[in-house]
């Protein structure tokens, strides 16, 4: 990630930070406290409106995870090609006292994956579109 | 009583691939079989409700059923599409509104897994494009926290799917009409981990119609009339964990299927205990499992031993998808839910042929769930 000009956020919406150190930007009701990702113009716990956005944790832990074995149909997918398909591992990341995000897991080997492993957000190119980037959670430091 | 409402004619397409056959038209062929099997005519219909996911809409099989200026409203709710069409001539018939109803569900899907748009579901397109936006990757990671939490093993899940094909092997109308063992369903390909290629049911092709009556038009019209006794449908609360969702709250709620299951049970006065025979949504093996406790048939924990033991085999004491399910019929959404009927009323009546329960069966549950977080149950008596 040295030359990041030309690199582009697949949604600035979800993404603030900086390209090195990116955060997930969901949203924090002002009256329950509930948070979301992706952001929501109204609360979907208590329906009040008065939301606004949030930074989440950049770290957590991994609540479930799978491995994608197939190669997802495009759209929408971008790309189509089976033959150049690569497994990737999928999870929900706890944050804690805060949500649950889905994610892209850098980590493919099912053998490497455990339910409670400490995770952290990366940003990670989008298949079959290398000059812009999506978010994922790659596993992290223990004892951090 | 004049406030029942029951089935009385039992039609359907044979599941599977039917190349030159159009959903509308298994459709149609269903509907015939229906009326049919109550011994009356299209124009003694009074009321119809019907759908499909991605053949059409239903109502235009009028033309092929005959003009006869029926009421007929189309539905179209994803994998309670079936449930919502029964849902509502249900309603019709208990408030008097109609006498004789049909409700009918079909679809035809083209090979290989659904390929879901986000913009349609709410959630941007990044999510497709970041590879997330497929029904299986949930149905793993469903099943994947649930075997840590309550100890089920990958043979259990396993064995879901071979029972799914015993079963589909005694069913003229299955689509997947061959045993398979345990072992070759853990060897099969990798799909989602931890589920493989035969624990997961396929998009497919198919239709059902029932006919349904009210008060004093039942006896004139079956000779074993299957009593619906309830039929709820419920969309998903905050905090439950469902298809398509960028997140989940860490406060967790019952699932919709929970909540479904409860009201048709308390709707109908009867306890989940008193079910004989059960019809699940099997869209992949751990999703049998699991519904098997959301929708009160079992404790949480329990399926292990259950399902080790062949408690839910045709010859068990609580057997689930009697006909091979989801597994071995394949997924025609508009259909899967008036199938799980259709099968349960066959077994109700006896005339469920080879695939028959051996026990006698008085009490049927169905229970249909999809995506994003809707399910459907049905309490069904004789």
């Amino acid at each position: 990630m040295t030359d990041t000009r030309e690199l582009q956020l697949i949604d600035p919406e979800l993404i603030g930070g900086t390209l090195e150190n990116p955060t997930l930007i969901g949203s924090e009701c002002g009256r329950c406290g509930t948070v979301t990702f992706p952001r929501q113009r109204s609360c979907p716990r208590c329906t009040s409106e008065d939301v606004r956005p949030r930074e989440l944790a950049t770290r957590g832990e991994l609540w479930t995870w799978t491995v994608q074995c197939f190669a997802p149909k495009a759209p929408p997918y971008l790309v189509g090609g089976v033959e150049e398909f690569e497994p990737y591992g999928v999870g929900y990341i706890e944050l804690p006292g805060e949500v649950r995000v889905e994610a892209r897991l850098t980590e493919s080997d099912p053998d490497r994956l455990r339910i409670g492993m400490p995770m952290e957000l990366t940003l990670i190119p989008v298949p079959g579109a290398s000059d812009k980037l999506t978010f994922a959670f790659r596993p992290a430091e223990e004892d951090q | 009583m004049s406030d029942d409402v029951a089935i009385v004619g039992l039609g359907i397409h044979p599941f599977g691939r039917h190349d030159g056959v159009s959903g509308l038209e298994m459709g149609a062929i269903a509907a015939r079989r229906a009326l049919a099997s109550a011994g009356i005519a299209w124009k003694d219909i009074d009321f119809a409700a019907g759908g499909s996911d991605a053949a059409g809409n239903a109502d235009t099989s009028v033309s092929m059923l005959g003009l006869t200026g029926v009421p007929f409203i189309n539905v179209k709710n994803g994998c309670a599409t079936g449930g919502s069409a029964l849902t509502t001539a249900h309603a019709m018939l208990a408030s008097g509104a109609a006498e004789v109803a049909l409700v009918v569900g079909f679809d035809k899907h083209p090979r290989g897994a659904f390929n879901p748009l986000p913009e349609d579901w709410g959630i941007g397109s990044w999510y497709g494009e970041t590879g997330l936006m497929l029904t299986t990757q949930f149905f793993a990671m469903k099943i994947r926290r649930y075997m840590t939490e309550y100890d089920i093993s990958a043979s259990t899940l396993a064995k879901v799917a071979e029972k799914a094909f015993a079963n589909g092997a005694r069913n003229p109308n299955a689509w997947r009409r061959s045993p398979l063992s345990e072992d070759e369903i853990l060897g099969s390909r990798m799909v989602n981990h931890p589920l493989t290629q035969y624990m997961f049911c396929s998009p497919g092709e198919g239709a059902v119609a029932l006919v349904l009556a009210r008060g004093g038009r039942i006896r004139e019209l079956a000779r074993t009339p299957v009593y619906l006794r309830s039929v709820t449908f419920r969309t998903r609360r905050f905090g439950s964990f469902e298809v398509f969702a960028p997140s989940i709250p860490i406060e967790s709620a019952p699932s919709a299927t929970t909540e479904a299951a409860a009201a048709a049970f308390e709707e109908a006065g009867i306890s989940p205990g008193d079910v004989d025979v059960a019809q699940i949504q099997d869209t992949e093996s751990g999703a049998e499992v699991m519904h098997l406790a959301e929708t009160g048939l079992c404790e949480h924990g329990e399926q292990e031993a259950l399902i080790q033991s062949g408690a839910t085999a045709l010859a068990g004491r609580l057997p689930v998808n009697t006909d091979g399910g989801c597994l071995a019929c394949g997924e025609p959404i508009g259909a899967s839910g008036l199938r799980q009927v259709h099968e349960v009323a066959l077994q109700l009546r006896g005339e469920a042929g080879d695939r028959q329960v051996p026990k006698e069966c008085r009490v049927g549950f169905t229970q249909v769930y999809g995506a994003p977080g809707v399910s459907a149950c049905t309490v069904l008596t004789v």
